[in-house]
């Protein structure tokens, strides 16, 4: 299980990809694999947006990611887990958070997946400030609820 | 007593500073601890609280060497 917090651009597909060849390399277990990739958008709510910086709180964050990860663990029997988020200073199209999940069956990989997405974004201390095309600067309010419409 | 206060976010922005170091006497709760360190500034309504990283109720008692945290909801994913 890895948690990781990103300053640079990172590329979620290479990440994958060698977190495969490395950790999974000989896991015959594996029949499914679950993966979220969360991107920056360059609007959000009826506004363009052209950049937006993410603060987060070291040692916090880190500890909040590992306790959701143990959760979702305790739930469904997963073999491993990824997750990365960016801070700093991103652009759109940049990817800003991805979650991996391998188990041994799709339900448990998607549950699971979903679950540590939608605890990150309730209890991980990130907040995005939001740079928008008039200059203008704005902090993102609140995230909405991911099981509901909308 | 002392106690390391962390701001984040807007309310960062909002208070002015990143950071106190308070010290006290006796056993004060995380709503106490606010209340020393921003005197007669209100603690906006939304304002979730941690201590040592872990979210705690504003009653929640702050021990000596304490980190208490205060930040609004937050955003990331």
């Amino acid at each position: 299980m890895t948690v990781k917090i990103s300053a640079e651009v990172f590329d979620p597909y290479q990440e994958i990809q060698a977190y495969q060849n490395t950790r999974l390399a000989n896991s015959g277990a594996v029949g499914a694999t679950s993966i979220f990739i969360g991107t920056m958008r360059d609007f959000n709510e009826g506004v363009n947006v052209k950049g937006m910086t993410l603060e987060y709180y070291p040692g916090m964050t880190e500890k909040q990611l590992e306790k959701i990860i143990t959760e979702a663990q305790q739930q469904w029997p997963i073999i491993e887990c990824l997750v990365i988020h960016r801070v700093g200073e991103i652009l759109p199209i940049e990817s800003i958070v991805l979650v991996a999940v391998w188990s041994s069956h799709r339900g448990d990989a998607f549950d699971a997946s979903r679950y540590i997405m939608e605890a990150l974004k309730s209890r991980a201390p990130f907040w995005k400030k939001e740079l928008l095309v008039t200059e203008n600067e704005r902090w993102v309010a609140n995230n909405t609820d991911g099981y509901k419409p909308g | 007593m002392s106690i390391k206060v962390r701001y984040f976010a807007s309310l960062k922005e909002s208070v002015g500073r990143p950071e106190d170091d308070l010290t006290t006497t006796g056993l004060l709760t995380v709503k106490e601890v606010w209340n020393r360190a921003n005197p007669g500034k209100s603690l906006p309504g939304n304002i979730l609280a941690a201590v040592n990283m872990e979210y705690v109720e504003f009653d929640s008692i702050v021990n000596d060497g304490d980190e208490v945290a205060f930040f609004p909801p937050v955003t990331g994913g």
